[in-house]
């Protein structure tokens, strides 16, 4: 009797050959392409951060002013992020579920942040929301001030992250069946229970990717922030800003440390962003 | 059960629905002019309005001051600059879109997946961070910058740097708008071709890319738009020298700065130009895929 592992290990061992020597060049370009463009300089900066001493990257990370901007891109953008969670998520059901004039403009629309670069964006944040400015000038009598200060940054957040919410909301709404809706009704559940019980659970994951995703936009937003913002450590500057600040200084290990700071956070957003996919997949079957 | 079965009486009792419209009974009807009125007014603010302004604010007055701006040499070498970055870099992804697009579509691998998050990297690393990582790589003190300075090459404060970053930021668009429609397409057609006779090129030029051209220019027109926009991760990289390195954002923010509001109008007109030119084409080639698709 053969040993079927002996009989078949030859061959596999050929096709693994086969394989490293006859890769397709659609696969050669990709890798070629993403070590070049991708891991290259991704390994330059965290090997560039690991030079450096342990004491002296915690002493740089934690640095008061490295800690004011964390609080300010950190906080402002998980709240920008959630303001467009509640406000996607009703502007993805007036799209889906309501036909009124315009709608197909409103709905386009929505996309503008995508397609509008951000320093034009910050220019007219920056001027619309000054107290001159169209809306500035009727919040300027309220005391209330957005260009120059931690609101302006908000507020600039808000529109970077506008879309992200809408878009991923949107599919999924479009496949919720409003039957669903109508035999909670027709069991008696109020509007509210309908809402919480019924609507809301299968659109969960895609209003959470959708804010993480805008989360993940708004903490690494450079070119709107850096116009609309006085960009003053303790009040409105931002970590990226401050990574730009240090590299002007030549000051490499700074930016480098905290640069790194915020490539993990990104990476840990990408980490949660595709548990929150997979757990949205559980409504797929 | 006796209770539930006239406790959902008394509700059908007090809400007869109505076979037309059901859910929307007399007691909700304010629902859904609040929320539209809502919707606008928040996309006014957040949106409209800030997007109405550029235009208003670049004309306000007249043609005159823009056609100046347009005359004006670092503003023309920032448009052309702006418009190399474009035509090296969506090539570029083009290219290398299409290839992983094939390769994570049409092979089943280990770490498939993995491979998929890491092409999606650069949406959600900061454009900074991005541009500081070619600078720590091809700047004078990085591991490139010995070998380039040897031979009289620059790459950081100079346009190859502004190319690498640009293609960094915008690599992923053509291969994640294409990798669904490779998918959904299916290899059935592919094989068939193949069966037939056809060679690899061919099957390529012949069959997969008429099925995927939307979805492929779709990315493109993203990738051309983030290409011509992109200001933070340039910023980095070029040193932002006025009429040598400064592409249309970053002359807008470097007019701005000096209060040249007028200037900073006209290149923000062009570029608030390219986006609903892009928004345009972008609705069009989804209409176009959602009649295809019904």
């Amino acid at each position: 009797m053969t040993n079927p592992t002996l009989t078949r290990s030859p061959s596999t061992w050929h096709n693994g050959l086969d394989r490293v020597t006859h890769v397709s060049w659609p696969w050669r370009i990709t890798w070629a392409y993403l070590i070049v463009m991708l891991f290259l300089p991704t390994a330059a900066m965290i090997l560039k951060a690991s030079t450096l001493a342990p004491a002296d990257i915690w002493r740089i990370a934690t640095d008061p002013v490295a800690l004011s901007t964390y609080n300010v891109t950190f906080v402002t953008a998980l709240i920008a992020s959630g303001i467009n969670g509640v406000a996607g998520l009703v502007v993805a059901w007036v799209l889906v579920r309501y036909t009124f004039p315009f709608k197909r403009i409103i709905d386009a629309a929505v996309d503008l942040p995508f397609a509008l670069p951000t320093a034009v964006a910050g220019l007219t944040i920056a001027s619309v929301y000054s107290s001159n400015g169209w809306i500035g000038s009727l919040l300027a009598p309220l005391g209330i001030t957005v260009s120059f200060s931690r609101l302006g940054v908000g507020v600039a957040m808000i529109f970077i992250s506008l879309p992200f919410v809408v878009r991923t909301v949107q599919p999924v709404l479009q496949d919720l069946e409003p039957e669903l809706e109508e035999a909670a009704w027709c069991l008696g559940a109020s509007r509210w229970q309908t809402f919480w019980r019924v609507v809301l659970p299968p659109l969960l994951p895609a209003v959470l990717t959708g804010i993480a995703l805008g989360f993940a936009r708004a903490v690494g937003e450079y070119g709107s922030v850096v116009i609309v913002a006085s960009n003053i450590p303790f009040k409105d500057l931002i970590a990226p800003v401050l990574v730009f600040q240090r590299l002007e200084q030549y000051d490499y290990a700074g930016a480098t440390v905290i640069g790194t700071v915020l490539l993990v956070a990104s990476l840990v957003v990408l980490l949660i962003i595709n548990i929150l996919q997979a757990w949205g997949r559980r409504y797929d079957v | 059960m006796t209770f539930r079965t006239s406790q959902l009486t008394e509700s059908v009792q007090a809400s007869p629905p109505n076979p037309s419209t059901a859910p929307t009974t007399r007691s909700q009807a304010w629902v859904k002019p609040v929320l539209i009125i809502g919707v606008v007014l928040y996309l006014a603010l957040v949106l409209f309005i800030p997007a109405a302004n550029v235009f208003v604010q670049a004309f306000d007055g007249g043609i005159d001051g823009f056609l100046t701006t347009l005359t004006r040499r670092p503003f023309l070498n920032a448009i052309k600059l702006t418009l190399l970055m474009a035509a090296i870099t969506v090539p570029l992804n083009t290219v290398f879109g299409l290839c992983a697009a094939w390769a994570i579509a049409r092979n089943r691998f280990p770490g498939r997946t993995l491979l998929l998050s890491i092409i999606d990297l650069p949406f959600s690393v900061s454009p900074v961070v991005a541009g500081l990582m070619i600078v720590l790589l091809y700047g004078r003190n990085g591991w490139f910058g010995p070998l380039l300075e040897a031979n009289n090459i620059r790459v950081i404060f100079a346009i190859p740097g502004m190319v690498l970053a640009t293609a960094f930021v915008t690599l992923p668009f053509v291969a994640r708008e294409v990798i669904p429609v490779l998918e959904e397409m299916g290899r059935d057609q592919e094989e068939a071709a193949k069966t037939l006779g056809a060679n690899e090129w061919q099957t390529f030029w012949r069959v997969t890319l008429p099925s995927i051209r939307w979805g492929l220019l779709y990315g493109i027109i993203l990738t051309n738009a983030r290409a011509m926009g992109e200001f933070g991760a340039i910023a980095v990289v070029s040193g932002n020298i006025a009429g040598r390195t400064q592409t249309l954002p970053l002359y807008v923010e470097d007019a701005y700065k000096q209060y040249q509001t007028q200037s900073a109008y006209s290149a923000a007109v062009l570029l608030a130009g390219l986006a609903v030119v892009t928004l345009i084409l972008k609705e069009i080639l989804e209409r176009k895929t959602r009649i295809k698709d019904s």
